[in-house]
């Protein structure tokens, strides 16, 4: 499918924001990522063309990045912090339950399609650790039971 | 006790809008700088003795005077805001940037008007949904209230800022690989020298500092360098925002003097170590310091003391290792981020972290063999400071360095019983 | 200069260099992997760390990158420290951790520069116990063969092929120990410098694909320094050859022209010798059929037709050595010798060489073109006609940008540095073409016309720089441009023009000339460069001969025609060619491949390419290289030269009769032809010993001599003389470096790959010890006076149901020999013809329909392409690529939808 004209505006929009068209790569592909759940290689091919750029520059940066999903994802994405003050306060517990629970390893997405989870590096909110995001909420303070409950609000 | 940064943050953990924040005297600050020579703002900041608060601790107003100025200088000049947090163990920033994102970008406006920038960009970690929110929000309110964009209050001074937010790397953080993510390409690190301040984003000068760092820019232009000082215990000026993170009976986020004693941060403040757990050691300030321990309680946090004491202040956010934690488990826990994060440009980072990681990955799992204690010594040699290209692999260095000296009974019992001892 | 201290000894240093430049120009043996000469620093790989210390008093130091670190008065550096010793082991064993370690079955065992390097830090024991990192390897094409295993993540090949040539179908991808390098997806590379990643990665991720077919180490290689001959440019290589085959081709290095890196039809079109069109033994044609025949019969063949007739003529060649073309020359004589090539092509070498000879302006090397700082290309596409040069273009770009960064003090070895600084900057560059160039997306400006309009671009600017020079009235936007070019060429510090030969235009030829006067007349210090189709094109030029038209019109009188590695179809239409043999009865050629000649002529004799023979070719600069025999050839193959003396001989010619090796034809020819004199200083003669003994071919692990041709003979026959060089056919001889221009292979004690030639040097990247190999034939008069060319052609007027038809070229296709290559015909297009898109609607040409195309009276059906950049009223036909070869252009021609074959059948492309 190409770029809707809604996420051609949407890139468009970024060209003021920087001197050239390249230094926009990553925000168009966050940008069609936020439509689409992930990026495919058609969608990469239109974003190079739009910016002016190789799909061999365009996939050098996709692949460096952490967030820039080139695969396909479920319609919720679990981020579980494996970072140090949640693997101090219990992430491997979290982990090993929500894994069960979903019949989904690190990296895979469920059977369903519902959910892909994926380990994070510090989500910066140790204090409240452990933590994970689901989507664009912030969970905290978590432990199996909580995690799990928390999972339940996303279908 | 005077808490500039954290004064007005809400309690009920909205942010500070615009109205709000003018209430509180916010912009006081950029409209004064308005009003002075660059250089006269430069000064006041090196004067105040402020320095970087986002690891390294660099003198500000130090780095702000390499930038050229004058008309003959290249244009257009950046100032960014570093707004990546992604140290493992630190979440001060995210406290500025959700509470109080006009203090940010007044801040930034003071630093763009000290090194005569024409543009900035608040460079954030893409994980920061609610932060991104709201700095938007702020950023509108800005624009719309002529605290940005063109002839600022009729000065002539024209500010553009941005909002990136990143696709997510560690190494976005380093400075010079935030300018490359910026250019939107990978984000492996620049040669230094040249400096940013001389050729920096897209090959012209510009700065980049942290967010904490530029919050507390508005304070010292209203008060003045010799009441930043005195907000401080020792010779670094100013408050400093402290956090613990761990087995602590109270995690949590403080904004206290320059200088607080550790003991202090985690007695008073984080409440000790949780019921039944004793105190083994803590990384003062996120993943890439080195431990201190029980000997080190009396330290007071400033960038000078605890790098007397062997380690860094880093970010001041303490990550606290108890008793019945592994410290092996956690010294393997730190090298798998950095070995994840390597951004594969330079050869002891890549091979040597990745050599790291599998070779405590093998203690942890009962496989650890004799030698394996050297070979991490040797790992620590290997990508010290100067060794690698940029920070980040010495930075992993500190945490295993030190765990080596202070849990090396640890690691020789992982040896000795083929298993970790804490599973 | 500098006076650095190296392990505390005092040398003096160029301070605007790095120490590991410094170290290894010394002859330290100091290791380094993401450094190269022509690429810089950009200190990725941490191999060349070294100590360095403060002052005399600092006992501590620190470990540094060599490459990372000035050369700055003062400096102090430990190479041979125990800290930086231990430092350079470990980056080896850190980069050996995920090596396959697979040497034994690796096409880069024996000129791995890994291998070397792990040799050199003592890194001899592999203490990594874990699993290592795997890849799947990609398809690249038929050039280059991708083992990423082996990857070192040094960074070269994504540098060299991204920032150096400007390929954009690469990169590397991912991150930490996993970083991938190549291409998005599998597929053919697109740059035209990709067989330079099989020398630029110092292990064998990227090989040559080629030479995977008909394997050969590189100690088991027969070399000889040999020239390119698939361009006029003149690239110094050093093919390889073993058991009569020739394996593979690889840069040998030339300061002033090809320095480190080859194009792709250069080291790829190599294969040609080896190929299945060879003619390998004399052939006799008796009633319309060719038999082979033995040397004496073709001999005496050959003396029925030659011996006692008074009217024999001979037809040169500019693919053919100057010898070969000589000894032709000498044997039929100067009334009767012919350049063998176009009037037309004939006419613009002629011109070219008088206005260098007449202009204040130098003709530069390669090298000296990547150092311009403003360029004007007036009608070329350097890519296809001319691709090292290309290469070279891309490199003055960065001229102008660099005097920002020296302002900022960044080093211009600071390479990455120097870039970010720079970003996208680019000095100014200006195509003026008659259709899109590869270089277009570095250009400042691009203008797209027909031939005389794009003469007339070129008077313009002359005028602009110069009043008295022709006026010429254009459109407000050319003469703007016109203004711009020559703004931007009269405030560079070195501006350069290059025309040529691409567009078979005269008037081309003269607005470039005037634009390198008018420079001189306003001060400016002007470059001329112009291009030329083949190897040896100026070489003939300067012999001086007549054209192809009256040899035609000699040939009827004639007795007998000898035709020299020459197929006359490439050089005239095919009606032409059939009235040519019509009245041409007698004809011997003498040829290496099989053409449209040599399948018509009476008699063929077998001769030697490139790699069999020996020989001067003169390059598109004038300079006049020779090129050694890499192996003696089976059967009856022979120098060309060889064959006309045995000729000769049937002819009693008294002069040849004295030539018994290729110094005496060198010699009589720098006699008999004073604008040849030079070429004796090309090369040292045969009679050169050093320290008694010849320069070997083979380098000194040359293996089972003894044994290779045991199956035929127990005992080892003596290696073949060589008469005509002082290079031998053995591994015995001077151990040492030769004289530059007699360097069969580079190689150095612990440096076995291509890094070897960093001591061959006499400072890094800069001439070869004694001096860069090759003669300049050709130098500027001063400004003679003589004036501007005042013949301004007619602005172009595009006609009524007619098209300019000009020629397009293609780097894999236009080249005669190297389409005999199997990876070079993989990747090389079918003919063409391009047109506008509003044109292709007149016509009634769908995109991939078949055109035909009638122009120079003949018809071609071609497939259609409709491009945007071309301009309305023309048509570019690729050339080169058969059946389109021979046709003169540029010629108006028509064009339209082709029928479709009368009789059924497949229809059949062109
Ligand atoms: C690997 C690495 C990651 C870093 N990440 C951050 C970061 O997330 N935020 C930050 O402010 N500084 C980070 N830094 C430090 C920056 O390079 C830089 O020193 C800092 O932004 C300068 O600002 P300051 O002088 O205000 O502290 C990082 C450094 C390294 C080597
Ligand atoms: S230390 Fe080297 S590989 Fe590691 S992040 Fe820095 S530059 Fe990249
Ligand atoms: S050659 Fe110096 S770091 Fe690679």
């Amino acid at each position: 499918m190409p770029l809707s004209a809604e996420e051609r505006r949407e890139i468009e929009a970024e060209f003021p924001r920087y001197p050239t068209r390249r230094a926009v790569c990553i925000d168009a592909m966050k940008i069609v990522q936020r439509h689409r759940g992930w990026i495919s290689d058609e969608s990469l091919e239109d974003i190079a063309q739009l910016l002016e750029m190789s799909l061999d520059e365009l996939d050098g940066v996709a692949t460096f990045y952490n967030l820039l999903f080139r695969k396909p994802v479920g319609r919720h994405v679990v981020l579980l912090c494996d970072s140090v003050s949640c693997w101090i306060m219990g992430y491997d517990r979290l982990r090993e339950r929500l894994c069960s629970k979903l019949g989904a390893r690190l990296g895979e997405t469920t059977a369903d399609g519902r959910f892909t989870l994926l380990p994070i590096v510090c989500l910066g909110a140790c204090d409240h650790a452990p933590a994970m995001m689901v989507d664009e909420d912030l969970h905290r303070d978590l432990d199996p039971e909580k995690a799990e409950q928390a999972l339940e609000n996303y279908k | 006790m005077e808490k500039p940064l954290t004064q007005h943050v809400r309690r009920d953990g909205e942010m500070l809008d615009l109205r709000a924040y003018e209430a509180v005297g916010g912009y006081q600050g950029m409209r004064r700088v308005l009003r002075m020579d660059p250089r006269e703002v430069q000064q006041l900041v090196k004067d105040s003795t402020l320095r970087g608060r986002g690891g390294a601790g660099f003198p500000t107003g130090m780095k702000w005077s390499f930038v050229p100025m004058g008309p003959d200088a290249p244009h257009p000049k950046y100032l960014i805001c570093n707004a990546d947090e992604m140290e493992p163990g630190t979440f001060k920033d995210r406290l500025l940037l959700e509470a109080t994102p006009h203090q940010l970008i007044e801040g930034m406006s003071i630093a763009a008007w000290a090194i005569q920038a024409e543009v900035a960009y608040i460079f954030l970690r893409g994980e920061y949904v609610e932060s991104a929110r709201r700095l938007q929000k702020a950023l509108a309110e800005a624009c719309e209230a002529r605290y940005l964009g063109r002839n600022i209050f009729g000065s002539g001074y024209s500010l553009e800022m941005h909002l990136h937010t990143s696709a997510g790397r560690y190494m976005c953080g380093e400075e010079t690989g935030l300018l490359n993510a910026l250019e939107g390409k990978r984000a492996n690190p620049r040669t230094k020298p040249p400096f940013p301040q001389v050729s920096g984003l897209f090959g012209k000068p510009s700065i980049v500092q942290n967010v904490e760092t530029l919050c507390t820019l508005p304070h010292i232009v209203n008060n003045g360098a010799e009441w930043f000082k005195k907000l401080s215990r020792t010779a670094d000026g100013g408050t400093k925002l402290y956090g613990a993170s761990g087995k602590v009976k109270r995690p949590g986020l403080w904004e206290l003097p320059m200088g607080t004693t550790v003991r202090e941060l985690l007695e008073e403040y984080a409440g000790g170590m949780r019921e039944g757990l004793r105190f083994r050691g803590l990384l003062p300030g996120g993943a890439s310091t080195d431990f201190l321990t029980e000997e080190h309680l009396d330290v007071p946090m400033d960038f000078t003391a605890v790098q007397k004491a062997g380690s860094r202040m880093g970010t001041g956010t303490m990550i606290v290792l108890d008793d019945k934690t592994c410290p092996v488990g956690m010294v393997w826990n730190l090298e798998k981020f950095f070995a994840q994060e390597s951004c594969g440009w330079c050869t002891p980072c890549w091979s040597g972290l990745n050599w790291t990681e599998r070779t405590l990955r093998a203690l942890e799992e009962g496989r650890g063999r004799e030698g394996d204690l050297e070979k991490l010594a040797y790992q620590t040699w290997f990508n010290a400071p100067g060794n690698t290209f940029c920070a980040l692999a010495p930075g992993s260095a500190e945490p295993l360095q030190s765990a080596l000296k202070y849990f090396r009974e640890d690691f020789e019992r992982h040896i000795h019983d083929k298993r970790c001892p804490w599973k | 200069m500098a006076t650095v201290y190296i392990d505390d000894k005092p040398y003096t240093a160029d301070p605007a260099q790095n120490m590991l430049f410094t170290s290894l120009t010394l002859g330290f043996n100091l290791p380094y992997f993401c450094w190269h000469p022509a690429m810089g620093s950009v200190g990725a790989c941490r191999q060349c760390a070294v100590k360095q210390f403060r002052d005399e008093n600092d006992t501590r130091g620190k470990l540094v990158m060599a490459c990372m670190t000035p050369a700055a008065d003062g400096t102090r550096i430990a190479i041979h420290d125990p800290d930086a010793t231990k430092f350079r082991a470990g980056v080896i064993e850190g980069l050996m951790t995920n090596h396959p370690h697979d040497c034994p079955v690796c096409d880069e065992g024996g000129e791995c520069h890994l291998q070397d390097m792990t040799v050199m830090t003592g890194h001899d024991y592999r203490r990594y116990p874990y699993d290592k990192r795997t890849f799947r390897n990609q398809y690249l094409g038929p050039f280059v063969n991708q083992e990423m295993n082996r990857c070192i993540q040094c960074y070269r090949c994504v540098r060299f092929y991204r920032e150096y040539a400007g390929g954009r179908d690469f990169n590397s991808f991912a991150l930490r120990d996993l970083v991938f390098f190549g291409r998005h997806k599998d597929g053919v590379l697109e740059n035209e410098f990709s067989g330079n990643l099989v020398e630029v990665c110092p292990t064998g991720v990227f090989t040559d694909a080629t030479l995977k077919h008909h394997y050969t180490r590189k100690w088991d290689l027969q070399f000889a320094p040999s020239i390119c001959t698939h361009c006029g440019l003149g690239c110094n290589t050093s093919p390889g050859e073993r058991y009569g085959m020739l394996r593979r081709i690889v840069n040998r290095y030339n300061g002033e022209v090809n320095g480190y890196f080859l194009c792709d039809r250069g080291r790829y079109g190599y294969e040609c010798v080896n190929s299945p069109q060879r003619i390998r033994q004399p052939l006799l044609r008796r009633e319309g059929v060719a038999q082979p025949v033995s040397r004496a019969e073709a001999l005496r063949a050959a003396r029925e037709l030659l011996a006692g007739k008074q009217n024999v003529i001979g037809i040169g060649s500019p693919r053919a050595s100057l010898e070969a073309n000589f000894a032709l020359r000498t044997l039929v004589g100067p009334d009767h010798f012919f350049a063998g090539m176009a009037d037309d092509e004939h006419r613009l070498l002629t011109k070219m060489i008088q206005v260098l000879r007449s202009t204040p302006a130098r003709t530069p090397s390669l090298r000296e073109i990547e150092q311009c700082d403003a360029v004007l290309v007036l009608g070329e596409d350097p890519t296809n006609f001319a691709p090292r040069l290309a290469l070279a273009l891309r490199q003055s770009v960065r001229q102008q940008p660099f005097a920002a960064t020296d302002k900022m003090r960044i080093p211009r070895w600071l390479d990455h540095a120097v870039r970010e600084a720079v970003q996208d900057d680019k000095g100014p560059l200006f195509i003026a073409s008659t259709h899109a160039t590869r270089l277009d997306d570095i250009a400042a400006r691009t203008f797209r016309a027909a031939p005389t309009d794009i003469a007339r671009l070129g008077f313009a600017v002359a005028r602009a720089l110069d009043t008295s020079a022709p006026a010429t009235s254009m459109s407000g936007e050319a003469v703007a441009l016109a203004a711009q070019i020559a703004q931007a060429l009269k405030t560079a510090h070195r501006p350069l023009i290059i025309a040529g030969g691409g567009l078979n235009s005269e008037s081309v030829i003269e607005a470039a000339a005037n634009v390198a006067r008018a420079l001189d007349t306003v001060g400016k210090e002007a470059r001329l460069s112009f291009t030329v189709p083949e190897c040896n094109s100026m070489g003939l030029a300067l012999m001086g001969a007549a054209p192809l038209s009256a040899a035609f019109a000699a040939v009827k009188d004639a007795d007998a025609v000898i035709v020299l590695e020459n197929d006359l179809g490439r050089h005239m239409p095919q009606p032409a060619l059939r009235e040519f043999f019509e009245r041409a009865f007698h004809v011997i050629a003498l040829d290496c491949l099989t053409n449209a000649t040599t399948e018509r002529a009476e008699l063929v004799l077998p001769a030697g390419t490139f790699a069999e023979s020996d020989g001067t070719l003169v390059s598109s600069e004038g300079r006049a290289q020779r090129f050694f025999q890499v192996f003696v050839p089976s059967g009856d193959i022979q120098e060309s030269w060889r064959w006309l003396c045995d000729l000769g001989a049937l002819r009693e010619n008294s002069e040849m009769a004295d030539w018994k090796e290729l110094d005496d034809v060198i010699i009589a020819l720098s006699n008999a032809i004073p604008a040849l004199a030079g070429i004796v200083n090309a090369a040292p003669f045969s009679g050169l010993r050093l320290a008694g003994e010849k320069v070997p071919r083979e380098p000194h692990r040359y293996s089972g001599r003894t044994a290779m041709h045991a199956n035929i003979n127990v005992s080892e026959p003596k290696p073949p003389d060589d008469p005509d060089s002082p290079l031998s056919f053995s591994m015995e001889g001077f151990p040492d470096q030769p004289p530059s221009a007699l360097i069969p292979f580079f190689w150095t004690p612990g440096w076995n790959s291509i890094q070897s030639t960093n001591f061959y040097q006499k400072e890094i990247a800069g001439p070869l010890r004694g001096g860069d190999p090759g003669a300049r034939l050709i130098e500027s008069g001063a400004s003679d006076g003589s004036g501007y060319f005042i013949r301004v052609p007619q602005a172009f007027a595009p006609r009524e149901g007619e098209w300019l038809v000009v020629p397009a070229y293609h780097i894999f296709g236009s080249d005669e020999q190297s389409l005999h290559s199997a990876a070079i015909a993989e990747v090389a297009p079918k003919p063409y013809i391009a047109m506008n898109p509003e044109d292709a609607v007149l016509l009634a040409l769908r995109p991939e329909s078949l055109a035909e195309v009638k122009v120079d009276g003949s018809s071609y059906r071609v497939q259609v392409r409709v491009r945007p950049d071309m301009p309305k009223g023309i048509a570019a036909l690729l050339v080169g690529v058969p059946p389109v070869v021979g046709v003169h252009l540029p010629a108006w021609g028509t064009l339209q939808p082709a029928q479709l074959p009368v009789e059924g059948g497949p229809e059949r492309a062109a």
